[in-house]
Formats: structure tokens, C-alpha cells, sequence
């Protein structure tokens, strides 16, 4: 089997190690994996602020890019319920792409869901010691139905102790755009979210989607607080391997 | 003050300050209010909880929801006809029925009853679109007295300010507050016992009741087949001010419809589980017309004012006019991460919340709510809640394009979006644009972050510190990455194989196929299951 990786622009550009940590889980399992270059963006910092037009044409990119492709997987719960949610919508005026759209949606997965749901595979021989709190992403869960995937893998982790993050489904304020045209409400909603964190004594705060990582990890940061933000990916891998991943 | 501008009058506001700083402006005074925010936290927790209590013990909530988004979307489809046939219904029961096309004609309907009754007193039970016709403040200038006999209302009543959510207008009051405002209200010395303050707004309603000449309420449903108008209370004054005073006066938006009484026992279900996780509210009155010679009580006269306001502007906007299916149960308010941290007067709206946020700019032309729609991280847990199914988050999104495709958005936001496009919409030319940002970013980043508060970044780095683009890309390391990758049947994936099976060639055919899993993900997004 051949997957595709759709890599998001957030860890294309700011986060490439997850991209490699996912890329060296999916090879390890024995799955071939290829990166077609001609993606940029899924288009939704776009269109979540109500630009079609501008999302419509990074939107294209990823449509093109994959058409080809048997199966697409992304590190993002976000973007792939992007393509899932609102495609068909973006290309209702461009009915040979909105076909390619659908049939894009119907062979995207996000990497928990794609492992667990797809391949099967919810051990992936991973051992990590440390106290470890899980942050559903709201678009995942509820735009992508991604619930217990994440979970599911994260149980199966020799050596880790899995704390439930109090509120947990309450979002963290990232929102794309959101975070920065409302930034003190946003903020306010991410100090709610890290102070759940601390009352978990967690070490490690681990989630599906970077762009929460990020806001969770920039206010952690900002308070001085010593608790690691992770993708699942990365912390699977780590688990798996203690390789160094090039930084 | 006029009835448009008493929105956003609250303690600590003023409405013009208010809609020059828009929503972001008004949350800063919730923002540094701890009490309110603990508040509003406290409250909206625990309906949160209930409801979820509620709505396991009903079972097949998931069911319930579809039928109920069913039997709205029917009627705001067909709204035309059971608008006619409820108007009819009302009528023949001895009603009369008024349709007012904005807020002003409403009040002048309720001004005119009011001068041919020569009434002076008005009691009044809780109704969202009283507050969103301003009608106290018009009656009040004409030196009627207006009594809100519901108690939250009551206490925002004495405040002189507004509800701030739907269903518990005084959510943001804690029992010190209320305690001062009823001390000074009937100049007794009390205590902040529950049960004191209570008996304190009790002895003063019975006494606004009994010597009241019109009573006015909402209307949580028209029954079309007959014509009923249905009212869902706890506290039981709404059977006090529609029984007592001889002449009613019932305010409804245009959409509060429901085609049959089969089709209430559905709302009953939902709208008190979602409301405030009760099973069934304390009193459901359903009034049918005015008093009958046979009956023992009721008004002698009922007068029923239908308000448009900007609803039917909705209709044949396929996906706006499902802002038109809400029962108005302030359940997305309960579970907004929003809401929650800035209360419902930063919304500067009557409506507040995620349904205020789409419901308000829809309702009112011009920029007044344009940036509400703006107020959402887009996290759909509204979507989710709601127990008719209404998309709030993708209505959100919507009425964002609206703003842009109405050219209202700010010159530089637009820039920015083009550059967006510019960039986005070829590999290389992102590329480019990362190379120029790592190069941009030099002078702000230390120790691999960004806390500089400058330009556009401000509005991230004033509470957060920002991550810097790294020094190569995915894209860049890619083909040094893929040379190191095991290719299929190499030994170290050999070695695995006992973890997960051979995944190769044969077993592909096993796997669970792609389209049929995203066709049960789509079944199952937004699927209201609380976890």
C-alpha cells in the first residue's frame, strides 16, 4: 500500500519534525510513503475567515496534488476535516475538481485515525516513562469524528501514565485567524486550558493537531512552565526510538 | 435612552464606547472581572452537567435531536402556511393577530393597546423578543410601569441592565448583588438567604399582579392546528400575568412555530433538557385564545404580535434559514468556550453566544454586529450541543464570507489574504515566502521563540510566545528523508512484523476500505454524544 503524505503548511513550515516522525512510523509499519510536492495548504486560515477565493486557490493545490494518490494522510485532525467538511463547497462551481475533491475526502485520514482505523494498528511498540495528559482538538473530534483513535494508541504506550485532562473538550483558543484578530479572548480561553494542564501534573501534553499544540505550547512558554508540548507522532516515535530526529 | 442603545447599556458600558470597540473591546472589561467570569463558569458547569444527566436518562438523545431538527426545518420550509393557518387558528379562538415587520411597528401594536386600555401597569414574563423590541423602555417613557415578574429578569430589571444569557438573564449576579439591589428596591433591610430574597421579590410581585392591567409574554411555541400559544416556566408567573391582568399580550418571532401538538411532545423533550437539564420545566401552559364563558380564568383579551425583524430576510438562504429552526434553550451558550470567558454582555447584543453571533448580524443590517461572527474559535461545540442540529459553526463561517463578499473588511486584512493566495497556490512561491520569513524573523526570535509584541503578531505575542519557522522544511528535507527510509520487505521492517502483520501487497485487500470509514465518519460528525 502507498500513502501520500499531506504534511499541513503549519508543519511543513514550523513543525517539520512531526512530518518526519510520522513518516518514519508509517515506514516502519511497512507502508510506502511518498510526498507529492506540488500541496501547499488545505486553504482553511482562508476560509475560516471568509475568503473562498483565496482558500479556493491553495484548496486547488492540494486537489491536484493528490489525485493520484490511494491513500492521503495528514498529521492535522483540522485540515483533513477540511477537505471532509467543506470541499464540496469551496469547488460547487468547478464540478470536475469538486469530483476530485470528494474522492480526496474518501481517501483522507488524519495519522491516529488512518493507523487505528485504516491499517489496524494500535500498538506500535512504543515505551514512553512520563505522566502524560491527552488535548482532544475540537475540529478533529467533532468536524472529523476523530474520538478514540488518539486514545486508543496512546493506551497501548508501555510505561506511560495517561492522565485525563480536566474540560478536555473544551477548545484551547487557537482557531486559526481567531487567535490573532481576538487575541485577549483567545488567550483567556488557552490560560483556562493550561491551568487544566498544571492540575493534571502532566510532563507531556499531547494532541493530534499543531495549531492547538502551538497556542497550548506558546502560553505554557509564556508562563514559564516546564511541561513539553507533542504531537502524538512525535511522541510515538520517540517511544519507539530514541533516534534523534534532525532538528 | 432609546430601545436600540439600552443593548449594550450595563453598568459598565456605555453603548457608544461599546460599538466603537466592537466585541474584543467589550470583552476586556469581562476579561479582568474574575467574579463574573467565575460566575458565568460556575452557571454554566453545572447546566452542563445536568443536561448531560438529562439527556442519558431520556436515551437515544441522538434520535431525538434529528426528529427535532426535522420538525423545524419542515416548519421554517412551510412557514408561510402554518404562519396562515396559526393566524387563522388564533383568531376563530377569539384572539387577535398582529404581523409586524420590525421592532418599531411591534412596540407601536403594543403602544396602541396599551392607550385603548388605558393601562398603566404591566406585568411581564420572560420573553427575548420584548428585549429585542426595547418595548419596556418605550412603555416606561409614557409613565407606565413595567414589572419583569420573572426573578433573573426582575434583578436585571433593577440593575438596569440586560439579560446576559437566554435563560438565566442574571447569570452574571452573585447573591450580595442581588441582596443590595432589592434593599434598595423595597427599603427593607435583607439578608442574602435565598429563601429571604425570594419572599422579598414574591411579596412584591403578588402585589404587581393582582393590581396589573395588561400582562405580556413570549411564546416558546405557536401550536398551528389549533392555535395554542405554549409557554415552558419554573417559577409560575407567566400563569400570573396571563391569568390576572384582563388583557394579554403575547410577543413571538415569526419562526416559533410548530405544525401539531404530536410535534410539541418532541420540544418538550428537548428544549427543558437543553435548557437547564430538567426533564420537564415546572409549569408547561398552553393558552388557547381568551377567556370562554365556561372557563374560570384567563384574560378577557389576547392580543398576538408576530414579529419578522429581519427573519424572513433568512428565508431561502438554504443554509442561513436554519438559524430559524432554534428553540432559543441557550444550550450553545452552556457549552461556548467564548461565552464562557466573556460573558453575554461583550456581545453587545439581546442575543448572546453562538446563536447571538449569528443571530444578531442577521437580524440587524449595516456593521452594528458585523464583527460577531468574528467571536468564535470555530470549535463547533455549539453545532454539537444544539438539540435541533443547528450548524452553528459552518453558519459562523458564512456569514464571515458574507462580511468579505460585502467588501467591508479591513484593507490590510484583504492584503494579507491576497498574499495569502499569491503564496499558497504554488509550491515555490511558499517556498520563497519561508525563506524571506526566516530571514524576517532573526531580530525577533530568541532561544527559538518570538515574544516581540509588534505588528500584526501582537495580537498572538500578547499572551503567548509565537514559534519561529524552521531552519528547513518538511519540504526541504524530504529527499534526504526518503533515502533513508526502509522500502518494502527490508529486514528492519521484517523485524516489526510481529507488531503489526505484513502489511504488504496481499493483505491491502483486508483492510477496511477508505470511502466506506469516511462514509461513517461523515454519519457521525457532529454527532451530539457528550463525552
Amino acid at each position: 500500500m502507498k500513502v501520500s503524505l499531506f504534511v499541513t503548511c503549519l508543519v511543513d513550515n514550523l513543525y517539520p519534525q512531526v512530518g518526519e516522525a510520522m513518516v518514519r512510523i508509517l515506514d516502519r509499519i511497512g507502508v510506502e510513503v511518498v510526498f507529492p510536492a506540488g500541496q501547499t495548504c488545505c486553504g482553511q486560515p482562508a476560509f475560516n475567515s471568509g475568503y473562498t477565493d483565496e482558500a479556493r486557490a491553495s484548496a486547488r493545490t492540494l486537489v491536484d496534488a493528490f489525485e493520484d494518490a490511494e491513500y492521503v494522510v495528514s498529521p492535522s485532525g483540522s485540515c483533513t476535516g477540511m477537505i471532509h467538511h467543506y470541499y464540496e463547497e469551496l469547488f460547487a462551481n468547478d464540478l470536475k475538481r469538486a469530483q476530485k475533491a470528494k474522492e480526496l475526502a474518501a481517501k483522507s485520514f488524519e495519522f491516529s485515525q488512518f493507523l487505528v482505523s485504516v491499517l489496524g494498528v494500535t500498538d506500535v511498540g512504543a515505551s514512553f516513562p512520563h505522566r502524560v495528559t491527552y488535548h482532544p482538538s475540537c475540529h478533529g473530534a467533532r468536524l472529523l469524528g476523530v474520538k478514540d483513535e488518539p486514545l486508543t494508541l496512546l493506551r497501548n504506550v508501555r510505561d506511560i501514565e495517561l492522565v485525563d485532562l480536566p474540560y478536555a473538550t473544551d477548545c484551547c483558543g487557537f482557531g486559526g485567524t481567531f487567535a490573532i484578530k481576538m487575541g485577549d479572548i483567545s488567550t483567556a480561553m488557552v490560560t483556562e486550558k493550561v491551568d487544566h494542564v498544571q492540575e493534571t501534573r502532566a510532563d507531556v501534553v499531547v494532541g493530534t493537531d499543531m495549531g492547538c499544540l502551538m497556542n497550548i505550547g506558546g502560553r505554557m512558554s509564556r508562563e514559564g512552565l516546564r511541561v513539553r508540548p507533542m504531537h502524538i507522532a512525535e511522541l510515538l516515535y520517540e517511544g519507539i526510538h530514541k533516534g534523534v530526529i534532525a532538528q | 435612552m432609546t430601545a436600540e442603545t439600552r443593548h449594550t447599556a450595563t453598568n459598565h458600558a456605555s453603548s457608544d464606547d461599546g460599538f466603537a470597540q466592537g466585541v474584543l473591546g467589550r470583552s476586556r472589561h469581562a476579561l479582568q472581572d474574575d467574579f463574573l467570569r467565575a460566575a458565568v463558569r460556575f452557571t454554566a458547569d453545572r447546566l452542563r452537567g445536568k443536561k448531560q444527566t438529562a439527556t442519558t436518562s431520556l436515551g437515544r438523545w441522538e434520535e431525538w435531536r434529528e426528529r427535532g431538527r426535522q420538525i423545524r426545518s419542515h416548519t421554517v420550509a412551510n412557514l408561510d402556511y402554518y404562519l396562515g393557518q396559526f393566524a387563522d387558528n388564533v383568531t376563530a379562538a377569539g384572539g387577535h393577530v398582529y404581523f409586524a415587520a420590525d421592532a418599531a411597528e411591534a412596540r407601536a401594536v403594543v403602544q396602541s393597546i396599551m392607550r385603548e386600555k388605558q393601562a398603566r401597569r404591566v406585568v411581564k414574563s420572560k420573553s427575548m423578543v420584548s428585549e429585542e423590541i426595547g418595548i419596556n423602555h418605550v412603555l416606561e417613557a409614557e409613565g407606565i410601569e413595567v414589572v419583569e415578574t420573572d426573578l433573573g429578569e426582575y434583578i436585571v430589571q433593577l440593575a438596569k441592565e440586560t439579560p446576559s444569557h437566554i435563560i438565566i438573564p442574571a447569570i452574571h449576579k452573585n447573591r450580595q448583588q442581588i441582596k443590595e439591589l432589592f434593599t434598595e428596591a423595597g427599603g427593607e433591610n435583607l439578608t442574602t438567604d435565598t429563601k429571604t430574597l425570594t419572599a422579598f421579590a414574591r411579596r412584591t410581585m403578588r402585589d404587581k399582579f393582582i393590581h396589573a392591567d395588561v400582562g405580556i409574554t413570549g411564546c416558546n411555541f405557536g401550536i398551528a392546528e389549533s392555535g395554542s400559544v405554549v409557554l415552558f416556566t419554573n417559577e409560575g408567573n407567566a400563569d400570573m400575568v396571563t391569568n390576572l391582568p384582563s388583557t394579554h399580550i403575547v410577543l413571538m418571532g415569526m419562526e416559533r412555530l410548530l405544525p401539531t401538538f404530536a410535534d410539541l411532545e418532541t420540544m418538550a423533550n428537548l428544549l427543558p433538557r437543553s435548557a437547564t437539564g430538567q426533564s420537564i420545566t415546572t409549569y408547561m401552559s398552553v393558552l388557547t385564545g381568551c377567556r370562554r364563558p365556561t372557563d374560570v380564568d384567563g384574560a378577557r383579551d389576547m392580543h398576538l404580535i408576530i414579529l419578522d425583524n429581519g427573519r424572513s430576510r433568512q428565508l431561502g438562504d438554504l443554509k442561513m434559514q436554519h438559524i430559524l429552526n432554534c428553540i432559543r434553550c441557550g444550550a450553545c451558550l452552556n457549552v461556548c468556550p467564548v461565552y464562557r470567558q466573556i460573558g453575554g454582555h461583550a456581545y453587545g447584543s439581546v442575543y448572546p453566544g453562538p446563536i447571538g453571533a449569528v443571530l444578531s448580524p442577521v437580524l440587524n443590517d449595516g456593521e452594528k454586529y458585523s464583527d460577531l461572527p468574528y467571536a468564535s474559535s470555530l470549535c463547533g461545540a455549539c453545532s454539537e450541543a444544539c438539540p435541533v442540529k443547528i450548524p452553528l459553526h459552518d453558519l459562523l463561517v458564512h456569514l464571515r464570507q458574507r462580511h468579505v463578499d460585502s467588501g467591508q473588511t479591513k484593507r490590510t486584512e484583504r492584503l494579507a489574504f491576497k498574499g495569502f493566495q499569491f503564496a499558497f497556490s504554488k509550491p515555490g512561491r511558499l517556498s520563497l515566502a519561508m525563506k524571506v520569513a526566516r530571514f524576517g524573523q532573526k531580530p525577533l526570535s530568541k532561544n527559538g521563540r518570538i515574544e516581540s509584541k509588534i505588528g500584526p503578531l501582537r495580537g498572538w505575542t500578547e499572551g503567548r510566545d509565537a514559534p519561529t519557522v524552521a531552519q528547513s522544511s518538511f519540504r526541504e528535507r524530504w529527499t534526504s528523508l526518503q533515502k533513508e527510509l526502509h522500502q518494502f520487505g527490508n529486514t528492519d521492517n521484517k523485524r516489526h512484523g510481529d507488531l503489526n502483520g505484513d502489511l504488504n501487497g496481499d493483505r491491502n485487500g483486508e483492510l477496511n476500505n477508505g470511502s466506506s470509514l469516511n462514509q461513517e465518519s461523515r454519519d457521525r460528525k457532529g454527532d451530539g454524544r457528550h463525552e
